[in-house]
């Protein structure tokens, strides 16, 4: 079991409000992303759910349980650093032992359940090299295994991938998922890719100066944004935000469509503009257009397209999929 | 407050009080029960003492002495030690050994051994070439302890200055050699202005332990001749612990501590800053 | 990245770099030397470098002459002695300093830094009075309270700064995977910190040895460790070069080798870590 509920929590620094006051439910079983901008707080509320920040006031509970004041290791929840936090002086059998060793369990249960972990994790080979001698992939790795062999309620992510490059992001990502296809224990994945909150998650928080904007699975965030912030933050590339007068013509104060929701034409359509630079990646081709009176817009084609410097284009938004907003920033 | 916290307070308030207090007193060991209030007699007589003066000019040669010697010997060791040769690691720890021998050892070995107007190595040297022999101590004592004393500061400036040299980007180093520096233009604009920092550590450092030499001075010369080679700590050692003059000594140490802080206030600013970084 | 130096560059800074680091080294190796010669060869014009005949009597007759082995004895009790307790008094300070940091701390530290600075004669007189009174004065005591304040600073700041190049997110994983602080104090903790103990306790265990302000003034014969004994060769009668080059030598050898192996930790502890 693992639901973990947040009512009113506020955390303050140094009279600073981080977190002015938030409420959140996060369901046994879930995969939970929480994604913003650097700074809006993502990070502070995973470390306030792990115990490793105290709250400033409101309560935490995991399982109907009221764990604000409980120690973090009382909590029964695992934690992947961003640096792994590895103990450099140990290998990494006695890192993947090491919470079990500390709840007390017997030399032959700790043996087994580490070497199972193991083998999850393709680590059999490495289980007695220091930390040192991994490579990132293996010591993400190994900061899983350690996380795992705790049978926690709920895993703890801070940001795990940002320190891998690009290939090996994407291959953690997929384990990470397949993890919890398998455990089907609850995380909660603090990230500020949106790619990976829009792969990973069931249900995406999006947070921004301590707040949440909208709560919801990847597909409603990316259909229905609830706001500006959402519509500008998920999606890839970003949605074209057009305000001023033609988004007057849309009864709005401002308008969003995606870039796959453009159609293009060569001769007539409702915006006329400029091809800039066209960006071939072979299944798509992103197109950035100087579109008159509108100013820069993004536009994504399927396939390849035969667009160059300088030709003029005709642009009409997928009138259904035409994002409508208020003065505020609140979707209409 | 932490126990740490305490006891160096009371560690350094209470003698450093003591000091002030005695500072104003006539106080003389040899004369006990005799204690008065003098006011600022005893400053008055160290201050115009002309042992004061000389003190503090041999003071400031000594330190400005080897800060030259150990500096500028320092950055050429350092740029020299950082080059690539046979055996660079077994001659780094020849440099660097003159910082663990103590300073009573390394005086009485230059003084007998290299020194000595007689049997020294520097006077056979001398008789080799056809020169008269030297006695260093007797007619350069202020410069023979600058030798000595420099010889053992000479590898904590290269250590330093060296450590300083490797922490610099070698991407910078050759970025300046595309952009077509030569090795003294690179030397000049990369390479010094990198150990600006490191150079100013070292001077600091050295000046606050070499306002305070004194073994290599007891030892050697003691003071002399005369108070040729009498710097300021060892003018109060005398005046405290060989006339036991508690009040005058008492002055001297104040005013010892006020030219140490005067130093100590730039190290501590610099320190400080690297403390935020 | 090493460039390619072409060997005839290389030969040269060989020849330089052996020709100055011979030189520089010379008075410890001419001091060895002549700890192996009689003293008839130590004053011999011209010297013998090394066809002269080796001889281990000088050695020997150290430890006759002056009970040489009371003197090393008290050298190790102090060094180490006021190392020890300045280790002991320091670990809990740096530990607070570098984990919970309030806003003063950087103050302390700068204040402790301070303390360094003040010339040891500034308080030389009260303090022989005060030890003279308190039946201090050439006791291993008296010397190892002394050399445990004047380096509490140093040690403090050398913690200090080992402690705090512990990331935190370790000792936080340790609390997520259930340690108590007394765990994490000797699983987690303490292994890692070992390394920066172990340089702080060896530079100043070498700093304690060479001491050579308050070791002279404050001891006579009982409590005098190396540095003040071998300061009494400076005598006129006490002209013998070949025992004062074996005394020497003993003197300095062990800490030359521990100084040989903490030449990275004495760039730190010195600067107060302003240059790593």
């Amino acid at each position: 079991m693992g639901s973990i509920s947040l009512k009113n929590v506020k955390k303050e620094f140094s009279g600073h409000a981080v977190i002015p006051n938030l409420d959140l439910e996060i369901g046994d079983g879930e995969f939970v992303v929480f994604v913003g901008p650097s700074g809006c707080g993502k990070s502070t509320l995973l470390r306030l759910i792990a115990g490793l920040e105290d709250v400033s006031g409101g309560t935490i509970s995991i399982d109907g349980v009221d764990v604000t004041g409980e120690a973090p290791a009382k909590r029964g929840l695992s934690m992947v650093f961003q640096s792994y936090a590895l103990y450099p002086h140990m290998s990494v059998r006695g890192n993947i032992a090491f919470p079990l060793k500390m709840a007390g369990m017997d030399k032959e249960t700790i043996k087994r359940k580490v070497e199972d972990a193991a083998q999850v994790l393709n680590l059999t080979d490495y289980l007695d090299r220091k930390p040192r001698q991994l490579s990132g992939g293996q010591r993400q790795r190994v900061a899983i295994g350690r996380a795992i062999v705790r049978e926690p309620k709920a895993f703890l992510f801070d940001e795990p991938l940002s320190n891998l490059d690009a290939a090996l992001r994407v291959n953690m990502r997929l384990e990470i998922s397949e993890l919890h296809q398998q455990l089907r224990t609850t995380m909660i994945y603090v990230t500020h890719d949106q790619v990976e909150a829009m792969t990973m998650a069931d249900r995406i928080v999006v947070l921004n100066g301590g707040r949440i904007e909208q709560v919801g699975s990847p597909l409603e965030l990316y259909r229905n944004p609830a706001n500006l912030f959402v519509a500008g933050f998920i999606g890839s590339p970003r949605m074209n935000l057009i305000d001023g007068a033609p988004a007057k013509e849309h009864g709005a104060a401002t308008v969003g469509i995606r870039p796959e929701h453009i159609n293009l034409s060569p001769d007539s359509g409702e915006w006329k503009g400029t091809v800039g630079i066209a960006e071939h990646l072979g299944s798509d081709t992103f197109i950035y257009i100087r579109a008159e009176g509108i100013g820069q817009l993004t536009a994504r084609a399927n396939g390849e397209i035969g667009l160059k410097h300088g030709d003029t284009i005709y642009l009409t938004p997928d009138a259904g999929k035409l994002h409508r907003f208020s003065e505020e920033g609140a979707a209409l | 407050m932490s126990p740490a916290v305490i006891l160096l307070l009371v560690w350094m308030l209470v003698p450093l009080g003591m000091t002030l207090y005695f500072s104003f007193l006539r106080y003389n060991l040899l004369m006990p029960g005799m204690e008065e209030w003098t006011g600022f007699f005893n400053y008055r007589y160290f201050l115009t003492d002309p042992a004061f003066g000389e003190a503090l000019t041999n003071t400031l040669l000594l330190v400005g002495g080897v800060l030259l010697i150990s500096v500028g010997g320092g950055l050429f060791l350092a740029l020299l030690l950082d080059q690539p040769f046979f055996g660079q690691s077994i001659v780094r720890l020849l440099v660097v050994a003159p910082f663990f021998v103590m300073p009573t050892v390394s005086a009485l070995v230059w003084k007998n051994m290299l020194m000595h107007p007689v049997n020294g190595l520097f006077a056979w040297i001398a008789r080799t070439f056809g020169l008269q022999p030297i006695d260093w101590l007797a007619s350069a004592p202020l410069l023979s302890i600058i030798f000595i004393v420099a010889w053992g500061w000479l590898p904590f400036a290269t250590l330093i200055l060296l450590t300083a040299l490797q922490s610099l980007d070698e991407e910078q180093r050759e970025a300046a050699e595309m952009d077509g520096a030569g090795v003294f233009s690179r030397l000049i604009y990369i390479v010094i202005p990198h150990l600006a920092r490191a150079i100013t550590v070292v001077i600091l450092i050295e000046t606050i332990f070499l306002l305070s030499v004194f073994a290599e001075i007891l030892v050697t010369t003691s003071g002399g001749p005369g108070n040729a080679s009498t710097n300021i700590t060892y003018l109060i050692y005398t005046q405290a612990l060989l006339q036991f003059d508690v009040g005058g000594a008492s002055a001297g140490g104040i005013i010892a501590v006020i030219l140490a802080n005067i130093v100590a206030i730039f190290l501590i600013r610099m320190i400080g800053k690297n403390l935020e970084a | 990245m090493a460039r390619a130096v072409s060997t005839k560059q290389k030969l040269v800074y060989t020849v330089i770099g052996w020709t100055v680091g011979l030189l520089i080294f010379f008075p410890i190796l001419w001091t060895i030397l002549t700890s192996f010669k009689t003293e008839g060869e130590a004053i011999a014009s011209p010297p013998s470098f090394v066809l002269f005949d080796w001889t281990l009597e000088n050695y020997a007759e150290v430890q006759v002459r002056s009970d040489y082995f009371k003197h090393v004895m008290n050298s190790i009790i102090i060094s180490f002695g006021s190392t020890f307790i300045g280790l002991l008094i320091a670990i809990p300070a740096a530990w607070a300093m570098a984990f919970s940091p309030t806003k003063r701390t950087k103050d302390i530290l700068m204040w402790m830094l301070s303390t360094k600075m003040l010339p040891p004669v500034g308080v030389l007189v009260p303090i022989y009075l005060i030890y003279r009174d308190g039946g201090l004065l050439d006791t291993q005591i008296g010397l190892i309270i002394v050399l445990t304040m004047i380096n509490l600073p140093i040690i403090v700041w050398m913690l200090f700064t080992y402690f705090k190049d512990i990331p935190s997110d370790i000792l936080e994983a340790a609390r997520m995977d259930g340690a108590s602080l007394r765990k994490e104090i000797i699983h987690v903790l303490i292994p890692m910190a070992i390394p920066g103990i172990a340089s702080t306790l060896l530079l100043n265990v070498i700093l304690a040895w060479n001491e050579a302000f308050w070791t002279l003034n404050l001891t006579a014969a009982d409590a005098a460790p190396l540095t003040a004994f071998i300061a009494s060769y400076s005598s006129p009668e006490g002209l013998f070069w070949a025992k004062l080059s074996a005394a020497s030598t003993l003197a300095i050898a062990p800490i030359l080798v521990l100084g040989w192996f903490s030449q990275k930790q004495l760039v730190r502890g010195l600067t107060f870590g302003a240059v790593k």
